[in-house]
């Protein structure tokens, strides 16, 4: 048998699909009193480990359990190095900005990348940018003295974002596996449009677009930043001739209802893999679910602390994969 | 030349042996290959444990036809007992009867492994519907057993033929 048929992780990952939260749990949560009430519910799910957690606490803790189970059955976790590289730019981001405002921030850095924290950390505040993987070298050094120079946070970000845009593209067309390169497919194009959105609504020049959108298969970049130039209307038509036209109404709506459109579109594109006994495919898809749900459950709980209309957090809350 | 006068023989009992091999080759791979999934099962939910060895051990059946079919052959050529003389024409007629089994177990055995993982898939999340479950790889089955069959009749009508 092929040793990338995955078969045992599969069985259990299909196990654990029934144990997802569903569509009417994630309502019990948005109908619940308080943020107090949601952390019960979640508990009887058997979210996070012990009493008194905090909300936030309690939601890196079942990111930890979904990348420790993964490590345990994969073993080397470089098979979803599509994912773990936004954590790397995250902690890039960090890091940078953290020596350059000579600050120390605690809680930061997000674990399960593909590099340790600590040396990205020892990294950026020694200046030893050839201690990184040599993809990241590069727009380290160029976002570190940007931010240096220039004390413009905003143009740091563009540089790292399109940094982690670009490794995770490519780390999805390396995979060789159809679902992890429609990922990444996906994710740069959701980016793009986004940025474009943005730099539509803050009157940026064409040159920023170019600066800052990554290129991709499902999208033509001098037409999307030509469709930018004019106006709202121009960027919802350029949209309707690609796969992305549904997501017009959304873009009308807000750029965070675009967001939720996104992040549905590419649950829905993932549900298939619910049917597929075999491969790498059901467990990416797996990762993709948790992430999505706790993602889900974080903005529900931001709202309940925050005391935000039920009304609002559903039109926020994610759909579901099971 | 020994070999010639002998050839019959050894011709069936090649025969006999490829049904064995292959089709307890293709059993092997399969009950592993679903044996796998079932694991991956009962880790998560030991309660299921017995749900899934029935269908980890569905694949298993084309090993245990294979074998069946090398003994009736070893029966009829004598090995076990009696004469072993066998013309050449018999000995090749034995052993191409011995193929269905041979090539339909081996290949049967991986695709019904494929149904049972998915099957044990449908178990896991839906423990009630175990029954349907069952019933997908069993339907690779009938293709194992037509094999049988056609090599069983076969390997009984060869030794009244006058040959």
């Amino acid at each position: 048998m092929a040793k990338n048929d995955y078969t045992y992780a599969v069985a259990r990952i299909r196990a654990r699909e029934g144990k997802l939260l569903s569509a009417s749990f994630l309502e019990q949560l948005v109908s619940a009193p308080d943020c107090d009430s949601c952390i019960r519910l979640l508990r009887e799910k058997g979210w996070g480990d012990k009493d008194g957690e905090a909300p936030f606490e309690l939601l890196s803790k079942e990111r930890e359990r979904l990348w420790e189970l993964m490590e345990e059955l994969v073993g080397d976790l470089s098979v979803f190095n599509v994912f773990l590289y936004g954590n790397d730019y995250h902690n890039l981001k960090a890091a940078i900005k953290e020596t350059c405002m000579d600050v120390h921030l605690p809680g930061i850095y997000i674990s399960h990348g593909t590099v340790d924290p600590e040396v990205i950390q020892t990294a950026v505040s020694k200046k030893l940018f050839s201690e990184l993987p040599s993809t990241m070298q590069t727009p380290a050094r160029t976002a570190y003295e940007t931010l240096l120079t220039t004390h413009d946070g905003q143009l740091c970000d563009v540089i790292l974002d399109r940094a982690a845009l670009t490794a995770v593209y490519q780390a999805g067309k390396d995979s060789g596996n159809e679902f992890l390169a429609l990922y990444g497919e996906l994710t740069v194009a959701a980016a793009d449009i986004k940025i474009a959105y943005r730099a539509l609504r803050t009157g940026k020049e064409p040159d920023f677009l170019t600066q800052a959108l990554v290129p991709c298969d499902s999208l033509d970049l001098p037409s999307l930043i030509e469709a930018s130039g004019k106006g709202r209307k121009g960027l919802s038509e350029y949209l309707k001739t690609t796969a992305y036209g549904k997501g017009t109404d959304a873009l009308d709506v807000s750029c965070s209802a675009f967001e939720r459109w996104c992040d549905n579109l590419l649950i829905q594109r993932i549900r298939p893999q619910l049917h597929v006994p075999f491969g790498l495919g059901p467990l990416a898809a797996y990762i993709l679910a948790r992430e999505n749900e706790i993602k889900s459950v974080r903005i529900i709980l931001s709202g309940k602390i925050n005391h935000l209309p039920e009304e609002s957090l559903r039109e926020r809350v994610r759909e579901t994969y099971v | 030349m020994e070999i010639m006068e002998n050839l019959g023989v050894l011709l069936a009992l090649l025969g006999a042996v490829l049904a064995a091999l292959v089709a307890g080759i293709g059993s092997a791979v399969g009950v592993g290959m679903s044996g796998e999934a079932a694991a991956g099962v009962v880790t998560e939910d030991p309660t299921l444990f017995s749900k899934v060895l029935v269908l980890q051990l569905l694949p298993g059946t084309q090993g245990i036809y294979g074998l069946l079919i090398g003994f009736v052959t070893l029966t009829q050529i004598g090995i076990m007992g009696g004469s072993s003389e066998i013309s050449i024409i018999k000995g090749l007629l034995y052993l191409v009867a011995c193929l269905p089994m041979a090539f339909v177990g081996y290949k049967s055995a991986i695709r019904q492994a494929r149904a049972s993982v998915a099957s044990i898939g449908l178990v896991a999340k839906r423990p009630d519907q175990f029954g349907k479950a069952m019933i997908f790889p069993a339907m690779v089955e009938t293709y194992a057993i037509l094999a049988l069959l056609i090599s069983i009749l076969a390997i009984f009508g060869i030794q009244g033929l006058p040959v």
